[in-house]
């Protein structure tokens, strides 16, 4: 049975998503069951899973695919960190998305890949080598873009071209990079440390292109600068898409799989001899920069979390790279806390765009009066991301720069404050408009989603669990169940193994 | 039964049960058709069972030895293709039934003569597979091309006689030039049998201006650029069943026998600077099919595009003759068999259904016909090489040899390939998915019958399995790879 477990996780999802798919658009109630049902289900094998692999068990499932190249899926904790945060989110944006999507048309459909694309994230996360991981990331590619492209307009099906131009180009850089190292040192398993055999004889030269294909292969879906061009512009999705692109699936995944390619294939010594690190360092920092200076320009709110979600995602590659253990341990943590965070405020963005009609920073007037839940959550989330303590991104802050110091490079602590400060400037005028600026007389478009709560319980309650969560993770981030604490365990396998 | 019969059988049957069509009552033709095909599809798969277990089988008609006698032979290679015509064909007979009975109900009576056609073209096929000299492989391939062209001229309009016309025409110049060159050979040496011919064949004149007319021959009945031009019309004009046919299996039968000619007989007088000619034809093919099927506006056109398109994949083997690319080349040839008749019977579908194929006029078309869209996407990962279909393993296996012989270009043009396809297969499902519900719409209505909804969709699967079975295939033509392959 232990083995089967990590197919299990997948096939979970990835079946109840067919299933869906056969659904016609008034069977409601069985809709919903099948969603919720998968989805806690998911969650309680994850929780098996993340049990066993606390206690040191090892699980695995191969299937040969072709001489020399099998599927294998291996949970270790680093996979463990994702597949959590991914089953556990996923359930969140299930309910936030039924309550969201109420009465439009080709739910079906939509939940359908919704359900597949989760599939596709739990792959990414327990790929035990480099094929399996490229499978699951180009069916991540397949399965989001209906979901980019729901609403079925000319900007959705815009944004969705761009979306797959530039992830379709990513994943055959990463297609050539994994090929040839198959054929040079054969089936390519991540393991702690690196995986490339002892003595594999591989020029410098060589490496380097690899490592530039198949970083530049993730590089797209992290968004790194200037890869990242296709994320404003796929925020046409619904505000559940959204947040799961940003917060679980497709712009961590790509972050995942620069921690992966670094520590699990490279190996993190072998990288910064080839002075990988420090490009995707700079080229993180960059990230980080530009990525706030343009959320700044932003009215639009979702634009604005999109560019906030660009200058973010870099703090995960960022720590990666500065190779340092407590940096990647900030890295690894900010994986799990900028999740909860950017979820929650997509969350509130959609719970004011589907209220109100507020689509706009400046239309956020007195937000706070009409909306005093939604806008809290919202307020957690914002100052979670410019890093006040005690809240989670200031967990993830202080180990960057900690981490920083500790590798000597403390040039990085400035691009953290700067980013801090950046971050401060796009989020607290956001925040003063919705508490101390009186509401205006009406709103763009309101519509009473419920008489006795400010919105729909359906939006209501996840977003305020994800807000609660990010603001827990933070308070008891010393607790030995915290994200940090399993971040700290995934360190230590990979700087000590 | 013996498993030497099982060869004589696979080219027999399909003939008789051809002829038996012709005379049978129109009535009866379906039914017929169907327990045909079962009957013949399971002798196919019993024999790639057979070679799987015990290695290629040999048999001689009539007790006849080389070089006088007539020689079946079925190799893993000629399992495979086998195997892939019963595949392709079990679902088809599901399918093309119910496609002749809406198309343009009882105004023409090609649903009747499809049975036969499709009978006699099955059994040219398999002799084609199995054929162990050239003069045989000679009779199958004419066979194939006059049965391609009656079933391209089942379209009825004027388009498709057209097409069938200049069909007729080139497949009768390509056989012409394959029989010209075989002459040559016999001339010189006495023999047609390939084992033999490739033992004794000598590098001289007459044999390069043999291997040079044939090559030509079959060429230009595979389609490869510059000699496609015959390929869009034909294969876009004929109805739903016989493009499948005509795209995943006919097109594939020279091919095999190109890949024999070269491999096992001529290789020793030199493959060296023309099979770069031909790697190199392949690549531009990949490119020009591609750029042309981005530019199509007809669904049907589009398809018979990107089958110019993979086509050129087939012949990048010439250029990089390894056996890892032997195998990726087999792979690709099944794969697209499966997934280009899965894309063909759903793009006859989606015309059947919203009456016209105009891409840009298939707004919101995925509502009406989630199932058919369904199939198209599924195929489109597996001619696109996305995971995990058989495709992608194919690619898998030449980006392999690509990038273990340095050949940098041929890594750039197998992946740059895949984005090309990507290029012109999405925007005929964002045409589909875009646009808002449509309220008039009976939720839940079937605009088709499940008969023409699932074949299509079974062989899309298969396609897509295929990838995750990789396997099974390899193991097949590990044993029988050519020994000039590097």
């Amino acid at each position: 049975m232990g083995d089967w477990l990590p197919l299990l996780v997948i096939l979970v999802s990835a079946l109840a998503g067919l299933a869906i798919f056969t659904l016609r658009q008034q069977q409601h109630g069985l809709r919903i069951g099948l969603n919720l049902g998968a989805a806690v289900l998911k969650l309680s094998l994850v929780g098996v899973l993340l049990a066993g692999v606390y206690q040191g068990k090892e699980y695995s499932f191969s299937l040969p695919l072709m001489e020399g190249a099998e599927l294998l899926l291996r949970p270790d904790p680093l996979a463990l960190l994702f597949l959590t945060l991914s089953a556990l989110l996923w359930l969140v944006t299930t309910i936030y998305a039924i309550g969201y999507l109420e009465g439009s048309p080709h739910r079906s459909r939509f939940f359908g890949f919704f359900s597949l694309c989760v599939s596709a994230t739990a792959g990414i996360a327990m790929a035990g080598n480099l094929l399996t991981f490229l499978i699951f990331f180009e069916l991540l590619t397949l399965t989001t873009w209906p979901l980019v492209i729901h609403r079925g307009t000319r900007k959705a099906l815009h944004g969705g071209a761009i979306y797959l131009a530039y992830t379709l180009c990513g994943g055959a850089l990463l297609f050539i990079g994994t090929v040839w190292l198959y054929t040079l040192v054969g089936p390519v398993v991540f393991t702690a440390g690196g995986a490339l055999p002892e003595g594999h004889g591989l020029s410098e030269h060589t490496l380097r292109w690899i490592a530039f294909l198949l970083l530049a292969g993730v590089g797209v879906k992290a968004a790194l600068v200037p890869l990242h061009g296709w994320l404003p512009t796929a925020m046409v999705a619904p505000a559940p898409v959204s947040a799961l692109l940003h917060a679980v699936a497709v712009v961590k995944a790509g972050a995942f799989g620069v921690v992966r390619i670094l520590y699990d294939v490279l190996g993190i010594a072998l990288a910064q001899a080839l002075g990988v690190t420090t490009v995707l360092a700079v080229l993180a920092a960059l990230t980080i920069l530009w990525g706030s200076l343009r959320a700044l320009a932003q009215d639009d709110i979702k634009r604005r979390l999109a560019f906030s979600t660009i200058s973010q995602v870099s703090y995960i590659t960022l720590g990666a790279a500065m190779v340092g253990p407590i940096a990647l341990v900030g890295g690894l943590v900010h994986l799990v806390h900028q999740g909860l965070m950017k979820i929650t405020l997509f969350f509130c963005a959609g719970n004011l765009a589907e209220t109100l009609g507020v689509h706009k920073v400046s239309e956020l007037n007195g937000a706070g009066k009409r909306m005093p839940l939604t806008m809290l959550a919202f307020t957690l989330g914002a100052l979670g991301m410019i890093g006040l303590p005690p809240l989670a991104g200031f967990i993830s802050k202080w180990y960057l720069g900690i981490g920083a110091l500790e590798a000597g490079q403390w040039w990085w602590i400035g691009v953290l404050v700067l980013s801090s400060a950046l971050n401060a400037a796009y989020f607290l005028p956001a925040i003063y408009r919705a508490w101390f600026r009186p509401p205006p007389e009406t709103w763009p478009e309101e519509r009473s989603l419920s008489a006795r709560h400010e919105t729909s319980l359906m939006l209501l309650l996840p977003t305020l669990f994800v807000a609660g969560a990010s603001l827990i993770t933070g308070l008891f981030a010393a607790s030995p169940n915290s994200p940090l604490a399993w971040a700290e365990l995934i360190v230590r396998r990979e700087y000590f193994p | 039964m013996n498993p030497a019969d099982l060869l004589v059988w696979l080219v027999l049957l399909p003939v008789l049960l051809a002829a038996l069509l012709f005379v049978a009552p129109e009535g009866w033709r379906t039914r017929l058709g169907q327990l045909g095909t079962l009957l013949c599809a399971s002798l196919a798969l019993l024999l790639a069972w057979q070679v799987l277990q015990h290695g290629p089988i040999s048999v001689a008609l009539g007790n006849w030895q080389p070089p006088l006698g007539i020689r079946l032979h079925a190799d893993g290679l000629s399992a495979l293709m086998l195997a892939l015509t019963a595949l392709v064909a079990l679902p088809l007979a599901a399918h093309a039934p119910a496609w002749f009975v809406r198309h343009e109900a009882a105004q023409s009576r090609a649903g009747a003569f499809f049975w036969p056609l499709w009978m006699f073209q099955w059994a040219a096929l398999n002799l084609l597979f199995l054929a162990g000299d050239l003069f045989n492989a000679y009779v199958g391939l004419e066979l194939s091309g006059l049965a391609a062209v009656a079933l391209v001229a089942l379209g009825g309009q004027r388009a498709a006689l057209e097409a069938a016309l200049r069909y007729l025409l080139l497949a009768l110049f390509g056989s012409m030039l394959y029989l010209l060159g075989v002459a040559l050979l016999y001339g010189a040496g006495g023999v047609l049998d390939l084992t033999l011919l490739g033992a004794q064949l000598e590098a001289d004149h007459a044999s390069r201006a043999a291997l040079l007319l044939i090559t030509l021959g079959l060429l230009i009945k595979t389609a490869l650029l510059p000699f496609h031009f015959w390929l869009p019309a034909a294969h876009a004009n004929a109805p739903a069943p016989v493009s499948a046919i005509l795209s995943g299996l006919v097109v594939k039968a020279s091919f095999v026998l190109l890949l024999r000619i070269w491999f096992e007989i001529f290789h020793p007088i030199g493959l060296g600077g023309a099979g770069e000619v031909l790697g190199a034809l392949g690549i531009a093919a990949i490119i020009w099919g591609s750029l042309q099927a981005m530019r199509q506006e007809r669904i049907k056109l589009l398809v018979a595009w990107s089958t110019v398109a993979q086509l050129g994949y087939l012949f990048l083997i010439f250029a990089l003759a390894v056996e890892l690319a032997w195998a990726g080349s087999v792979l690709h040839a099944l794969s697209h068999g499966l997934a280009k008749a899965a894309l063909f019977l759903a793009a006859g579908n989606i015309v059947l259904a919203l009456g016209h194929d105009q891409i840009h006029r298939l707004h919101g078309a995925a509502g009406k016909l989630p199932l058919t869209f369904f199939t198209v996407a599924l195929a489109g990962v597996s001619l696109m090489g996305l995971p995990p279909s058989g495709g992608f393993a194919a690619k898998w296996l030449m980006l392999q040899a690509a990038i273990d012989l340095g050949r940098w270009p041929y890594v750039v043009a197998i992946i740059g390939g895949s984005l090309l396809a990507a290029g012109y297969l999405f925007p005929l499902l964002r045409h589909a998915l875009a646009g808002t519900h449509d309220p008039r719409q009976r939720e839940g209505e079937r605009l088709l019958s499940r008969w023409l909804e699932f074949p299509p969709l079974l062989l899309a699967t298969l396609a897509l399995l295929l990838g995750l079975m990789a396997l099974l295939p390899m193991s097949l033509l590990s044993g029988g790879m050519p020994v000039s392959l590097r």
